[in-house]
This record gives structure tokens, C-alpha cells and sequence, in this order.
């Protein structure tokens, strides 16, 4: 064959194995028979770690029911330093999922129109601005908007609906959806830009407007990606303590209403953290608060992966 | 190739326990003071009054956690503004640490409200009805008609204990109560909620915030230190064992003429009448 011919038939990607460095000596020895050690190795610390802490909570929270019975863990007083003392769960359990609940359902709507605007809508520079401030909002740390929301969030509230406090299950929604938003709407702007190109090419070769494209083809196209988002900002909302512990209130009553105090079980742990010496019943209790709050966790983001799997599977991604 | 298969495994066992295993922080300060948000302003004035001599490193989080921590050996001075308990003594002593108390100065718990609100004065009773959630209008002590917003603090509080004791007797606090985690953060609810009512050592009461008289008594200096005002308590630091070296420095210096003139200065009581 000739010289040009040759050449162009050269694959482009030079497939030669590397030739190491040293390549006789100590170092050709580690990188032949020592990488797999150390990686597996370095892979393995978070498994190790999780799996302590999974084990030390459990280990620590197993003991209350020595002393409280499972159903009373579940009942409905939470009045640990009482003389009578309680230990029911139920009110920051219930606190919770409100908190929760409200927070979703502010930054969900947002999260997604504003991915959607920002995948679909916007124009190449604004684009980049509003990706830029998503970025910056993740970024703030949690206690500044905690401090955010006691000093503007809970005296406006308090004002406009005219209420006993500004400290509710509200207030504390509102500062979850902010904290929330951000993850939601970046996780659903980059599910929404993975949707092929073809899709929209093809689904306005058919004659569909926009907003039809949208709605109809890339949306559902991103689905198992819009529902990463929602877990990802769901297991935000769950386990966020220090702004929910400065401005919800931390009432332990059982209430639906969002106008009204309420503790959660993240709030509930930081706030008498600091009480319990090591070994008692109250010790024990809050460690059973954290290994409900890890069992609610595992259950949540086990529940969402099999629901996008079904999903994935139905829509074809 | 076995004995290669084991040294490796071991070499990756040791890489993951050894990295999990570097968790310590050597403390970089002489003397370590954590405990009661109460005794706090006094524990940073003393602080800042030490600087150039002492290095006092302070922090707060409530009475029970200075006690858990000099307890657990975290930290040499236990700021607390309550006594400490049978059950934190015998825990004490079980893990070999042996408390030694000194009153550094005297407090007063001052009710607080709203500027704008009306009343002037409560009974320890009415507060106690108020707290349990039995009075639950302000029209019932004398105010104008709109709902109370109790505002208490955390179980880990020293404060808390004090006006458990003292106002509640053993009583509940409502459950539909705010609790808050310090002092300035009751001080921030009061003053910003004109329907709250609720209690702050007295160095927090600031022009934002009104302070009842209970029982016709104020809160100040002098009846802190005479302990007229009902509720009135001292307030503590502790140290494992008779203190030594850095810390037996700090813990005079507080109890000093100096050291009592800057827990006046913070707007507490002294423990004795100052020349």
C-alpha cells in the first residue's frame, strides 16, 4: 500500500500499551501488582465507613427498648426530662414529613419549570447566568439561610398572615424549597438536556409547537432524571437540621396545620444533643431517632430507585 | 503467589483502617471552657481579659453539654448555671473525673415581652399557669385580648433547669411551646413577636425587650445578689479535680476583684459586694 494510504487508514486513537516509567524497575512492580490492592482499597473506605456508622446507631439506639416499649416509641408525647419521662416519636415524625411535604411542593413546580426554562427556553447567555446563579444558591451554607429565614422570612410571615409566631412548619418549608431548588432544578435541567436531539427534530417534523414538544416528548423522554432530582431533593429537604432547628419552632405537638410550631426529627436530635449523657435513656432515644431517620432514608431512596426503575423501563429510558 | 495474595490484602486492610483511623485533632489551646449559654458572655470576657496570657478557648451549648463534656474529658472548665446532678456525679466518678465547683457569680432569670405589651407584672403562679398552657390569653393577666406565644428553652439549658425548677415545679412545659437553642435566640423571638412572652438571664435583656417584675420583684444586680428577686440562681464553672497549672490561673483570675468586675461589666451579679 502507499505511504498516504497507510496513513489514512491509521486508526486515529494510538492503541499501543503505555510504556511505564521506570519500566524495570520498583515502580513497574506497584503499578503491575498493587493498583488493584489500593483502589479496591480507597473504593472500599465510604462502604466501611457507612457500615460503621450504620452499626454504632443501631448498636446505641437498640438498649431504649430495654426501657420503652416499640409502641410507646411510636406514641404520640415526646417529654424526655419530665418525671414521668416520654419518649414518643410520633409529633417529629409527623413534623417531618410536613416540612417536607411543603418544601417539595414549592421547590418541585419551580425546580422544574426553571429547569425546563433553562434546557428549553433561554437563550444562549442567560443560559449560562442562570446556571451560574442555580450553581452559587447550592453553594450558600445552610445556616446562612437559616439565618436568612429568621431575620426576613419569620417576621414577614408573621405579619402578613397575621400569626402567634413566625416560627412554623411554613417558614421552614419555604427555607427547604430554597435550599432544595437549587439541586432539583440542576439535576432536571441536565436530565432535560441528555433527551437526544432527535427526539425534538422529530417531534416538530410531525408538527408539534413548542410548548407540545416540551410537554409531550423531552419531559417524558427525562423522566427517570426529573425523579433522580426529586430524590436528591427530597433526601435534602429530609435531612436538613441547622435551618429547620433555627426557624421552625421546634413545638413536639403533632399538628397538620402549617401555621404552627413544629419539631423534625433531624431538629429534634441537635436540640437535646448536648442534654443526654452518654448511656442513659435519653441517649438511647435519640440514637433511636437517628436510626429512624436512617431506616425513613434507605426506605425513601430504595422505594424512589425501584419507582424510576419501572418508569425507565416503561418510557423506554 | 499466596503469601503475595495476603501481603497484599493485609497492605489494603491496613490503607483502609489506617485512613479511617486518622480522626484527631490536637487542641491548640491552654484551657478549654464549653457549657452554659448563660455563663458564656462572663467565659468570653474572661477570654478576651486573658489575651496575651492565657490562650481560653470558649464555647456554649448549654449546661448539661459543659458537664457531659467535662465528663467525657473534652474540655477542663464546665461552664453550668445549675447544680450539677446526682447522676452526672456518679457518672463523673466512673469515668475517674472528681467535679470541683466554683460559684463565679450570680444571675437572675428576667421574664421578658414584647415593649409594646401592656403587663407590668406577673405572680410565679401566673407564669406557671402560663407556661403549662392553662392561661392562654394575655387578657387573663391583664393585657389586651390576643394569644400568648410561649417561647422556653432546650433540655440541655441550664436556664431551662433553673425555671423548671424554680417556676415549674416539676411541671410540663406546653408542647405547643417554641423552644429555642440560647439565650440571644429568645431575646430574637421576643422582641420581633408582640404576643411572646419569655425568660433570658438577665446580661441578655436588651431595650428591645420589656422586663416584668414578678411577685413586685425586678430583676438587677442586688437582688441577684441577695437572691430577693425568686428567681434568682448562681452560677458555676467546674473542673476536674482541684485545678492546676493554665486553668487554676483562669478559675482565679474570675474569682479576682478584676475577674468580678468584668462579670459586673457583662451584666451579671458579682458573688460579693466589690470595694
Amino acid at each position: 500500500m502507499s505511504r498516504e494510504k497507510e496513513e489514512a487508514e491509521a486508526p486515529m486513537i494510538d492503541l499501543r500499551p503505555l510504556r511505564p516509567v521506570g519500566s524495570r524497575g520498583l515502580l513497574r512492580l506497584v503499578r503491575k501488582h498493587w493498583d488493584r490492592p489500593v483502589f479496591f482499597s480507597l473504593a472500599s473506605i465510604s462502604i466501611v465507613a457507612l457500615g460503621l456508622i450504620v452499626y454504632f446507631i443501631f448498636r446505641e439506639a437498640i438498649p431504649l427498648f430495654r426501657e420503652v416499649q416499640v409502641a410507646d416509641f411510636f406514641g404520640s408525647q415526646w417529654r424526655p426530662t419530665s418525671q414521668v419521662a416520654r419518649f414518643g416519636a410520633m409529633p417529629m415524625i409527623v413534623g417531618s414529613a410536613l416540612v417536607t411535604v411543603g418544601a417539595l411542593g414549592i421547590a418541585i413546580p419551580l425546580g422544574f419549570a426553571s429547569a425546563t426554562f433553562i434546557a428549553e427556553v433561554a437563550p444562549g447567555f442567560l443560559k449560562d447566568v442562570a446556571k451560574s446563579v442555580l450553581e452559587l444558591l447550592a453553594g450558600i451554607p445552610s445556616v446562612v439561610y437559616g439565618f436568612f429565614g429568621l431575620a426576613v422570612v419569620a417576621p414577614f410571615l408573621q405579619g402578613w398572615l397575621h400569626l402567634a409566631t413566625g416560627r412554623t412548619a411554613l417558614t421552614a418549608s419555604i427555607i427547604l424549597a430554597i435550599m432544595a431548588l437549587p439541586t432539583i432544578a440542576s439535576l432536571a435541567e441536565d436530565a432535560l438536556t441528555a433527551v437526544p436531539i432527535a427526539y425534538r427534530e422529530a417531534s416538530a417534523a410531525v408538527g408539534a409547537t413548542r410548548w407540545q414538544t416540551i410537554w409531550r416528548v423531552t419531559i417524558p423522554a427525562a423522566f427517570s432524571g426529573l425523579i433522580g432530582a426529586v430524590i436528591l431533593g427530597l433526601g435534602r429537604a429530609v435531612g436538613e437540621t441547622m435551618a429547620v432547628l433555627m426557624v421552625a419552632g421546634n413545638s413536639p405537638q403533632i399538628t397538620a396545620s402549617f401555621l404552627k410550631p413544629v419539631r423534625t426529627l433531624t431538629s429534634g436530635i441537635a436540640l437535646e444533643m448536648g442534654e443526654t449523657a452518654f448511656g442513659s435513656t435519653h441517649d438511647h432515644a435519640l440514637f433511636a431517632l437517628g436510626a429512624l431517620l436512617l431506616l425513613i432514608t434507605l426506605a425513601m431512596n430504595w422505594a424512589a430507585e425501584g419507582f424510576r426503575g419501572r418508569l425507565a423501563r416503561k418510557h423506554g429510558r | 503467589m499466596t503469601v503475595r495474595r495476603i501481603v497484599r490484602a493485609g497492605f489494603a486492610a491496613v490503607l483502609v483502617f489506617g485512613i479511617l483511623g486518622v480522626a484527631f485533632v490536637v487542641q491548640a489551646a491552654d484551657v478549654t471552657m464549653t457549657g452554659s449559654t448563660t455563663v458564656l458572655p462572663i467565659a468570653q470576657a474572661v477570654a478576651e481579659g486573658l489575651i496575651g496570657q492565657i490562650d481560653v478557648e470558649v464555647s456554649g451549648g448549654g449546661s448539661s453539654v459543659g458537664v457531659a463534656a467535662l465528663i467525657d474529658g473534652t474540655t477542663m472548665i464546665a461552664n453550668h448555671s445549675r447544680a450539677m446532678k446526682g447522676s452526672e456525679y456518679e457518672k463523673a466518678v466512673a469515668n475517674e473525673v472528681y467535679p470541683f465547683t466554683f460559684q463565679v457569680a450570680n444571675d437572675a432569670i428576667s421574664v421578658v415581652v414584647h415593649p409594646s405589651n401592656s403587663v407590668e407584672d406577673l405572680t410565679l403562679e401566673q407564669l406557671k399557669s402560663i407556661y403549662e398552657g392553662s392561661i392562654t390569653n394575655w387578657n387573663q393577666v391583664g393585657g389586651t385580648n390576643a394569644p400568648i406565644t410561649i417561647v422556653s428553652r432546650d433540655t440541655s439549658s441550664g436556664t431551662y433547669e433553673t425555671w423548671e425548677t424554680i417556676v415549674m415545679m416539676g411541671a410540663d412545659v406546653d408542647e405547643g411551646a417554641i423552644y429555642t437553642t440560647s439565650n440571644a435566640d429568645v431575646a430574637n423571638e421576643v422582641s420581633n413577636n408582640t404576643y411572646a412572652i419569655g425568660y433570658v438571664g438577665i446580661a441578655y435583656v436588651t431595650p428591645q425587650l420589656k422586663a416584668l417584675t414578678v411577685g413586685g420583684k425586678g430583676a438587677s444586680i442586688e437582688t441577684a445578689i441577695n437572691f430577693s428577686y425568686p428567681i434568682a440562681r448562681p452560677l458555676f464553672m467546674s473542673t476536674n479535680g482541684f485545678p492546676s497549672g493554665s486553668v487554676l490561673e483562669v478559675i482565679l483570675f474570675v474569682l479576682s476583684d478584676a475577674g468580678q468586675r468584668i462579670v459586673q461589666d457583662v451584666g451579671y451579679a458579682p458573688i460579693r459586694v466589690l470595694p
